[in-house]
């Protein structure tokens, strides 16, 4: 116990000493305060004389203003952020030649990994914790609604789930790091699976549906079976990107107007219907029951991934050359 | 007074895939000496330390250093056994004083205790007027002077040095050959040293072990050997005429 934590200060330390860290954090407070005012003074003008409606002060986080929410950004950044921290984090230690005198020193040699893939969790929680709150903050004074329990606590889960998101990156990138000697080459192999989650899967998604139940783009009169498989093949591929489940969950925890992560077009008319008609919003625990399988997934992910990770590098050699 | 075995190494064997980096070793060293282990490059000398530090797991045969298992008990072991590697590396963006102390932490060394600890060593290495420079700075001498002190910081009974004065300067080496004599004479640590760099090995050396091909073919005092295989008394040989005959043959 005692060498995780001192490993963990220290790269904690270094962490937040490098300049790394200081782009992020700069890049992170900019968004924050363009998505807090833009949305804010759209939400201002759009409710002005109207009753504020309930759940308002969470609109900050997922209405859309001129480009992009913030659940948005963060869906498809926040695997930047992970990346950044972890790339170099195993390789950097082979290449300085400082890991076989680490595992000379009377320390578990897990506990380097561990440290390592810990502090890079806790800087990515202080860093979405602030821009949470950079974005609470200033809209609050613009919008003029303070959040309720319940908004909070809907926050709160989803700052766990996006921390977990990022995590699974931050593991991905490590894993390299730990695989290939050169930190280049890991960096570039962790941009390489983000690309490919964050565009492939998607236009991979469309090919796979296309080919397995065809929609004929003349005729008129689709057969609503083919439309249905269609659109289920498509999803269901789609959702082997982290990014998809990330952005699925995340954006019905924080809308609870939201009743199913589905898209439109998988519901029928009477589901359309109780839709329009009842815009009440669901209760937190409705919600969090919808997303469960997502949020499964994540956790199940970010483990798994972390745990290949520490799995190779315990089988590693320790080698000086 | 009985002399201890402080490693006690048997029939110690190493495979990677077919080959053979280390080949059924046997030796022991004891408490107090300064051995030299010597051996063309890619003879195993690393691989074999690294086994004993319980870093690398031997394929067979057995290994008990300051009476632990190193692959069954690795921190009893690392806890009282030093090593330096060869072009050892540190945290270039820190100072020595601070790369120190980071060691003693992961030594349970209280900051409050190593900070002296830290003066002192500096001293003794002669680093103690560049204290402040980051490590980066350093030159290859500077550098291996410090390895020495990390390695001292834990105050270790057994120091494995994985060729200490590879790339230094004469007068680098000189120093460095000075603290390692000094480590056993005042503190009477036990000093393993892995070389080819046979005169200086010659001139810190109680015993050595030549080491080819993964084989140890020979280990004893120098005279000794000398007088098995070369039919001469002392001061009529170099350490460089026995390391080749035996080198030749093998």
């Amino acid at each position: 116990m005692h060498g995780i934590f001192t490993l963990f200060r220290k790269e904690l330390e270094d962490h937040f000493s490098s300049i790394r860290f200081l782009l992020i954090s700069a890049l992170i407070v900019m968004v924050g305060v363009i998505i807090a005012s833009m949305v804010g003074m759209s939400i201002q003008e759009e409710s002005k004389g109207m009753a504020k409606p309930t759940l308002l002060f969470l609109w900050l986080f997922t209405s859309t203003g001129k480009i992009f929410s913030f659940v948005q950004f963060i869906g498809f950044f926040g695997p930047l952020i992970g990346i950044f921290l972890g790339f170099d984090s195993i390789n950097r230690e082979r290449v300085s030649r400082t890991l076989s005198k680490l595992a000379s020193q009377p320390i578990y040699r897990d506990s380097i990994i561990n440290a390592k893939f810990l502090a890079g969790v806790v800087t990515i929680a202080i860093v979405l914790v602030g821009i949470v709150l950079i974005i609470s903050g200033l809209g609050i004074r613009l919008i003029g609604v303070v959040p309720g329990s319940e908004e909070v606590l809907r926050l709160v889960i989803y700052i766990i789930t996006s921390i977990l998101y990022i995590s699974f990156w931050l593991g991905i990138s490590i894993l390299f790091s730990v695989v290939f000697r050169s930190t280049a080459t890991s960096a570039l192999a962790s941009l390489a699976i983000w690309i490919f989650f964050s565009f492939f899967v998607g236009l991979g998604a469309g090919f796979m549906a296309d080919a397995v139940a065809p929609i004929s783009q003349s005729g008129t009169n689709v057969d609503p079976n083919v439309l249905i498989k269609h659109e289920e093949v498509q999803r269901t591929v789609s959702l082997f990107s982290p990014m998809t489940l990330y952005n699925d969950a995340t954006t019905t925890i924080l809308d609870p107007t939201r009743k199913t992560t589905r898209g439109l077009i998988l519901m029928g008319p009477l589901e359309r219907l109780s839709l329009s008609r009842f815009q009440s919003p669901l209760p937190l625990l409705q919600s969090l029951i919808i997303v469960a399988p997502y949020l499964i997934s994540i956790v199940a992910m970010t483990f798994l991934c972390f745990g290949v990770c520490y799995l190779v590098f315990m089988r590693q050699e320790i080698r000086t050359v | 007074m009985e002399e201890q075995i402080i490693i006690e190494a048997e029939g110690l064997t190493k495979k990677y895939g077919t080959q053979i980096a280390v080949n059924n070793l046997t030796l022991q060293i004891r408490e107090g000496e300064v051995f030299g282990f010597l051996g063309p490059n890619g003879a195993g000398k690393t691989t074999t330390l690294l086994m004993f530090l319980g870093l690398t797991e031997p394929t067979s045969g057995k290994v008990r250093v300051i009476g632990f298992d190193p692959t069954r008990e690795p921190l009893r072991v690392k806890e009282k056994v030093g090593y330096l590697p060869e072009n050892v590396g540190f945290y270039d963006d820190m100072d020595a004083q601070q790369n120190l102390r980071f060691i003693a932490r992961l030594n349970r060394i209280p900051d409050k205790i190593s900070s002296k600890k830290i003066d002192e060593l500096l001293k003794q290495v002669g680093l103690f007027e560049e204290v402040k420079k980051k490590v980066g700075t350093y030159s290859k001498g500077m550098r291996q002077r410090l390895g020495i002190a990390e390695v001292l910081i834990k105050e270790p009974k057994l120091i494995f040095l994985d060729e200490p004065t590879i790339g230094l300067d004469p007068d680098g080496t000189n120093r460095m050959l000075d603290v390692i004599h000094s480590l056993s004479r005042e503190k009477n640590i036990t000093i393993f040293l892995s070389s080819h760099l046979l005169d200086q090995v010659q001139r810190i050396c109680d015993r050595v072990g030549i080491m080819i091909k993964g084989n140890l073919v020979a280990i004893g005092p120098i005279q000794e050997l000398a007088r098995k295989k070369l039919g001469v008394e002392k001061e009529h040989y170099t350490l460089e005429e026995l390391y080749m005959k035996y080198f030749k043959e093998a």
